[in-house]
Order: C-alpha cells, then structure tokens, then sequence
C-alpha cells in the first residue's frame, strides 16, 4: 500500500512540475508569438502577464472545485489532455485570430490585449487547475496539508522556473515556435498518458479515507 | 573582518562612477525612458546621443555643437548611398529615429519628399527636438509606434513608399522582430515600384550571416556597403533590379552638389557597394518562427 501511495504521489508531484514548466514556457513564447502582430512593447508583456494571471487564478478556483468530487489520477490526467487540446488551436489558428483582432483594434495594447486573450486563456485556465487538483490527491491528513501544498508550490514553481530557462536561453536558439508549442502539446498529452496507466495500477484507494474528512472540514468553515 | 564587505562596496561604486564618467565629459541630460537609458554628453565639441551605457560607451548619433550641418558618425553618412539606388524619392518611411539627422538631411535636400518618422519611443522624440535641433517641419509626420505595428498599418492602407530606411537597432538590443523574412516581406509589400530599402545594421558577429540571408532571400541581390573605421554596415536592397555601377556613378555625380555641406562624398561609396555575398549564404533565416536575433549576437 505505501508503495503504491508512494508511486502515485511522486506521479502527481511529476506532472505537476511539468504542467509549471509548461506554463511558464508557452508564457514566454507568448511574447514572441504576439510581437509581428502588436509589437515587442511593455504593454504587450502586459497583456500576456495580465491574461496569465487571470487565466490562472480561475484555473484554482475551478480546479479546487473539481477536487471536491470523487478526485482520481485519471480524473487528474483529463486536465493534460484537454489543455493539449485546447493548446491545438493557437498553434494552427494563431495568426487568423491575430490577424482579424488586428484590423479591428487600432490600440495595440487592446489588440494585444485581446489577442493574449483569444490565444492563451482557456489552456493556461486548464493549466491552473492542476495546482489545486494535486494538493488534493495529495493531501492525506488534514493537518499535514499545509506542508503538502507546500511542498506542491515548491516543485511546480521551481518547474516554471525551468521552463522560463531553457525557454530562453536554449529552446528559442534551436527550435521554432511552433515547434516548441507542439511539443509541449506532446508532453501534455503524454502526461495524460501517465495519469491513466498509474491510476490503472495503482488505483485509488487512498483516497477515500481523506474524502470525509476534508470535507467536513470544508463544511465546518 | 568586518570592514571587508564595505571596502568591497566603497570599490565597486568608486569604479562604477570613474568608469561612468569616463564615457562623456559632461552628463548634459539623462532620462529613463519606457524603452531604455537615455544620456546625452558633450565631449569635445560634440553632443551624443547615448542608449545605455553600463558596459560601455555606444553612442548612438552625435552632432558637431558648433556645426550641426556635420554628420560625425560615417554610418551615418553612408546611410545616403541608398539615394544612388533611387535619388529622387517623394515618400519616404523611416524606422527608428535616432537624433533624427538622417530625417532632417533628407527633407532638407528634398523639399519635395513627405517622411513618415516612425519611433517606439517618445522620449527618443524629445531628446531628438531638445538636443539635437529636430524640427518637425510639414514634410515629417512623427509616429510613436512600433516599426512592425506600424509597417502592417501601413500594408493594411495600402501605402506605397519609394523609399524605407530601417534604423532600429540600438547598440544595446535588437528588436527581434523588425529582422524576420515575414518582417522584410512586409517591407518590400510597401515598396512602390523602383524604391528603394536602407538598413543600418551591424557587421562582426554571426548575426552579420543569419541577418544578410535574411534580407538576400526577401530582396534577392543586394548592395552591400562597408567602409573601413566602423562597424557598421549598410543594406542597400531595391524592389526592382539592382542598377549597374554606371548609374550608381551618374545618379552620385548628380547629387553630390546637395551633399557638398554635408560633407557626405557620395562617389567614394560607389565601388565599395558590393553585390556578391561575402557571408556564410547556408546561414538559417531569421523568421517570425526562429528570431534570436539578440542570441546570436553574443556568438
């Protein structure tokens, strides 16, 4: 049993850095994939920052709201996949929404707002609501949730760090793009991948002892 | 023990102040800008426009104090040898505008030519008419804007100019997205037939290779114009066929008597406009895609 506990935290703990990596990677191109559009200004990093955040935050509230719900790895993976998914259109599809946001927006600052909008909010959303979901599969003990989220921060950030690095410093000098975006697509998709054949292994039965009692401590609040 | 730490400090700021003093004898201005650091310093008779100046000295434009008409910096000068190629522009389109010189010389010389100035930052504009004599006359329309925002602007209205100088690049950074073929296309889209597009760009690091295949597979052959004592380089590209020396020579003996008082010797620059392609042509293209344009420098 602790085995399998162990196998399917550092499961979690895995996708969790890579989701943090991926994040901050697209973040980032973001700003490359924006500028022949609406340029390389302050306020194009200001949109893409602002959609980010906004992105994210509704991610964890929607994430911690799923987490209620019979949570599951495989439940977990779904977020990968539909994040991949949605991640597919801004790569084929990014130049047309550009393009027509482009004629209708004299102020590039709208434009590039609205823009960030279009491309990046609902995958990074999806992104978003792996944080929460984690913790939850995490978590075994009330009092230990605090250290566990902790814990969860402190991968997934020092992922988005990672992804923020090579992105940078390494991805742009040798690959297009598209080409990164595409991969990162596949890595999602193979995060999905891992999500199932863990909880095909190993289950969920540690779940359930946790369920009634974050939840009463939900409903005590 | 203790001390150490402090005698550190009292050191690196001794340095950072002799080595900021050093650049220019006087600090006239300096501005913080949205964009960059803006110094302007005068140093024996000359006034500079300077962006950034940590690491070392990069003025970007200078003017003689007690004779403006004089263009100090010889990239600057060779900037005209596009003229050869189309020495009777009327519309004209320039990216980045530095001490705005180049802008002034041209409206001065042609009385007739409308300029469309395009500068992402307004504090570059201020400094421009502040300190370096920039008037923005009727023939000027000054754009605060991004050159690529306002390029596909201008490709949406279905501009057509007949002369583009592209002078974007600080010393300091290059914005990644005014070197992509994509970029470029747009640029020749805005050409009118026989124009003419100028460069001022850098030569020395591996970006000189990636960024000449990249104009040479938008424009197809081009003038590539160096001289000796800078750094710099020049494209000269054309939307039509590149002309033969002959003309060049004709078209830099007919203008020559306008750039006397300028000091700029047009017919110098004719034999050293070269057209075969002394870089590394299997380079890979700068694109919207694959733009580390800054990264490549540092190579």
């Amino acid at each position: 049993m602790p085995t399998k506990r162990r196998v399917k935290n550092w499961t979690v703990l895995t996708l969790a850095f890579t989701s943090g990596f991926i994040i901050m990677s697209i973040e980032l191109l973001g700003g490359r994939v924006l500028a022949p559009y609406f340029g390389s200004s302050i306020y194009v990093w200001g949109s893409i920052i602002t959609v980010f955040m906004v992105a994210l935050s509704f991610g964890y509230l929607i994430g911690g709201h799923l987490s209620l719900k019979s949570p599951r790895l495989s439940k977990y993976g779904l977020f990968f996949v539909a994040a991949a998914i949605t991640a597919v259109p801004t790569i084929l599809f990014g130049d047309a929404m550009m393009d027509w946001v482009f004629l209708r927006f004299e102020d590039p600052r709208y434009g590039s707002l609205l823009a960030a909008m279009l491309l990046f909010f609902v995958p990074t959303a999806i992104l978003g609501m792996i944080a929460p979901y984690s913790v939850r599969l995490l978590v075994e003990e009330t009092h230990h949730s605090g250290r566990v989220a902790g814990g969860l921060y402190f991968i997934s950030t020092l992922g988005s760090a990672l992804g923020t690095l090579l992105t940078s410093f390494y991805f742009v000098l040798l690959f297009e793009i598209n080409e990164i975006l595409v991969t990162m697509v596949i890595a999602l998709a193979c995060c999905f991948l891992i999500a199932m054949i863990v909880d095909r292994k190993v289950g969920t039965t540690v779940e359930t002892e946790v369920e009634t009692e974050v939840e009463t401590e939900v409903g005590a609040k | 023990m203790m001390i150490a730490p402090y005698i550190k400090l009292v050191f690196a700021f001794t340095l950072l102040l002799t080595s900021t003093l050093s650049y220019g004898d006087k600090v006239v201005h300096r501005e913080k800008s949205l964009y960059q650091n803006i110094v302007i310093s005068e140093e024996a008779g000359k006034r500079c426009l300077v962006f950034s100046v940590k690491r070392q000295q990069r003025n970007q434009t200078c003017i003689d104090i007690n004779d403006p008409s004089h263009i100090v910096f010889p990239y600057v000068r060779m900037t005209f040898a596009g003229l050869l190629v189309n020495p009777k522009p009327s519309r004209g389109l320039m990216i980045g505008m530095g001490g705005g010189t180049i802008s002034s010389v041209l409206t001065s010389i042609y009385p007739d030519l409308t300029l469309d100035l395009v500068e992402v930052d307004q504090a570059v504009v201020n400094v421009a008419t502040d300190y370096f004599g920039f008037k923005k006359t009727d023939q000027i329309d000054v754009h605060v804007t991004d050159g690529r925002v306002f390029a596909r602007r201008a490709l949406s209205r279905k501009e057509q100019y007949d002369l583009i100088i592209l002078d974007a690049f600080t010393g300091e950074y290059i914005p990644e997205h005014l070197m992509t073929v994509e970029f470029l296309e747009n640029i020749k889209r805005l050409l009118a037939p026989g124009g003419v597009v100028i460069a001022n760009t850098f030569s020395g690091s591996s970006l000189y290779h990636h960024e000449s295949a990249t104009y040479s597979a938008v424009f197809g052959p081009l003038f590539n114009l160096k001289m000796r004592g800078t750094g710099n380089r020049v494209i000269v590209a054309s939307a039509a066929d590149l002309p033969d020396t002959e003309t060049l020579m004709a078209n830099a003996e007919m203008l020559q008597p306008d750039f006397e008082r300028y000091k700029i010797d047009l017919q110098k620059y004719v034999p050293r406009m070269n057209r075969d392609p002394d870089w590394e042509t299997d380079k890979r293209l700068l694109t919207d895609q694959y733009a580390p344009a800054n990264l490549l420098r540092d190579r």
